[in-house]
């Protein structure tokens, strides 16, 4: 086990290189870079010149890319070159309110879905199951933001309910109802965005699961149907689920861009936008590794969690 | 003969399915009001001061956007556009995944690997981090959507079909053509890719739902289609500010958007009864 988990781990690591390889050519070749944000054409070539040598854009392109790579190891990303500030502490205050927001809502989503999924995939075929399963198929086509824009209209507009931005009143900091009233409604598209393919999968597994020679053979000793379902069906069920928590890692940073944009919540994702829109490429580039980072992590912590709960595939290793 | 009985079992599913009805004359509707949008004559482009953000009228039925264009012709045009970059970046993505799904999975050996760990470092990074890094770097519009989008989705289809590939691959009539000298390049395209025909057609359909939503997603956050064309999702960027007086703005694009993402997913369910016969026997 500790020697599969360490063999997976080196491979992780070529694979990072190669990714941080890609994004440095990528931004490099860039047709506007970082020193066009910072000068002007008024500017005389010794300025210039100046400001290259300050932030090392005066050196050759490998020795910029082994820098910056020393940077991201000791956990340095640099700094933005729009508003000069560091991006380590601008990220460290940032994934909280992203996290915040991402795991409460992957949580309720999660333990939805499984009531949902083995409500439904129990029932398949009768009107309670057509009923979840359509609405999770409507749930898949529906746009986030468009379910968050309808609930502004309503809640924040119309009926005056709850803000309708940021995370605080401003003035209002500590006060945790006024934080909780800013939190319902991304809250709520958050935990509605995660949960048709969860609920999806949890269904077709329960499926998968009843046909089982293990279900006739309880039916046949009488067990009632609600028996099955709690004691055997979710068992079974839930082991490949767990693993989906390894999905959850990479979303802890970039899982709500979209939504946080629009409640304009002080996340990742507004500070990506505004990145991204700025041409501010270290920030772009230092959220790119992360969350790559994170995907492949989050893949190795899934193979892991499957070896640890399923003795089958244990034994293979 | 078999072929037949598929065909028949997708007519029966299509037939006893009312929601898979409704969708397939809802795409058919929208697709050919897209095509045909030149003939109405209302231009989407006209601009008319006096009637701005005015409700949905009997002289404007789905009301008027900031600067008083009509918003159901815009609608109607940025539904040509969603549905274009859908279809198009459906055709890149599905090109380049099948092309790399079959030479991988039937050549085998280093091209597999080499292949393989391209599609492992480009699924590893998440879709929307990348999609929009590369959006920046070149000029925004519809051209560069389409490409972004086709470019950089293709892993999936190109894992299912590799997959599906090593196994036609052991099947006898391509060990035959193998061994009366028939031409790999022959054998992938005459034999190869017919066989997993089926795979490709459903995961086409279930992209073009997905290059949909990718494209308002970005389109939304104002790094896809730019003024003065429109799509989808641009229009529900401009309908975010002036949500507080006009909700009639976002609700004609999100619907459709639904629809049509439902549709197309409707769609993919069905055409796969088509290679998984178990479907529809386990539905019945």
């Amino acid at each position: 086990m500790v020697k599969y988990i360490g063999k997976r781990l080196l491979q992780a690591i070529p694979l990072l290189l190669i990714i941080t390889v890609i994004v440095f050519c990528m931004i490099h070749f860039a047709p506007y870079d970082a020193i066009d944000a910072m000068t002007s054409p008024q500017m005389s070539a010794q300025t210039v010149q100046q400001i290259k040598a300050k932030y090392g854009y005066d050196k050759p392109v490998f020795v910029q890319y082994l820098l910056w790579i020393k940077g991201v190891a000791t956990g340095n990303f640099g700094y933005s070159i729009v508003t000069h500030q560091s991006i380590s502490s601008d990220l460290a205050a940032r994934i909280p309110a992203t996290m915040q927001l991402v795991i409460p809502s992957y949580l309720v989503a999660f333990l939805l879905s499984i009531v949902l999924g083995l409500t439904s995939g129990s029932h398949k075929g009768k009107w309670l199951d057509k009923l979840i399963d359509g609405l999770c198929s409507v749930g898949i086509a529906t746009p986030p933001f468009w379910l968050a824009m309808i609930l502004i209209f309503f809640m924040g507009y119309q009926f005056n309910l709850l803000p309708i931005l940021g995370m605080h009143t401003i003035g209002m900091e500590n006060s945790f109802p006024d934080y909780l009233a800013h939190y319902i409604m991304p809250f709520i598209v958050m935990v509605i965005a995660f949960l048709p393919d969860l609920t999806r999968y949890v269904r077709s597994s329960t499926i998968g699961q009843l046909s089982e020679d293990y279900v006739v053979v309880q039916r046949a000793f009488g067990a009632s149907r609600f028996e099955i379902l709690s004691k055997h069906v979710a068992k079974n069920v839930l082991l490949p689920i767990i693993t989906k928590f390894g999905m959850m890692l990479p979303m802890l940073v970039t899982g709500a861009i979209i939504i946080e944009t629009v409640f304009s919540w002080p996340g990742v994702g507004p500070y990506f936008v505004k990145a991204i829109q700025g041409m501010d490429y270290p920030v772009v580039m230092a959220i790119l590794i992360l969350s790559s980072a994170l995907v492949i992590l989050g893949n190795l912590l899934s193979d892991i969690l499957y070896c640890a709960t399923d003795p089958r595939i244990r034994e293979m290793r | 003969m078999e072929k037949h009985r598929r065909i028949k079992n997708m007519f029966y599913a299509l037939k006893h399915d009312k929601v898979a009805i409704f969708s397939v004359i809802f795409l058919v509707f929208i697709i050919l009001l897209s095509i045909f949008a030149f003939l109405i004559p209302t231009d989407p482009n006209a601009i008319d001061p006096e009637n701005m953000l005015s409700a949905p009228s009997a002289q404007h039925w789905f009301g008027t956007d900031e600067v008083g264009r009509d918003y159901l012709i815009r609608t109607i045009y940025g539904g040509r556009v969603s549905l274009l970059v859908g279809v198009l970046a459906m055709m890149t993505s599905t090109v380049i995944g099948v092309g790399v799904g079959t030479v991988a999975g039937y050549f085998g050996g280093l091209v597999d690997n080499i292949l393989m760990r391209i599609v492992d470092v480009l699924s590893s990074i998440p879709w929307m981090i990348l999609i929009t890094v590369v959006s920046i770097l070149l000029k925004p519009g519809l051209q560069t959507i389409i490409l972004v989008i086709g470019l950089f989705t293709w892993m999936e289809i190109a894992r299912l079909v590799r997959a599906e590939t090593l196994s036609v691959k052991e099947r006898e009539f391509v060990m035959y053509s193998n061994f009366i000298g028939t031409s790999s390049m022959h054998i992938v395209i005459r034999h190869v890719i017919p066989s997993v025909l089926p795979t490709i057609i459903i995961s086409a359909t279930t992209s073009i739902a997905n290059a949909i939503m990718t494209e308002s997603s970005l389109s939304f956050l104002g790094l896809g289609i730019q003024q003065p064309m429109s799509s989808w999702g641009s229009l529900l960027q401009d309908a975010q500010g002036n949500l507080q007086n006009a909700l009639y703005m976002a609700l004609l694009p999100g619907i459709l958007i639904i629809l049509t993402v439902f549709s197309f997913n409707k769609i993919g369910d069905i055409l796969r009864v088509l290679i998984e016969p178990k479907v529809t026997a386990g539905d019945e």
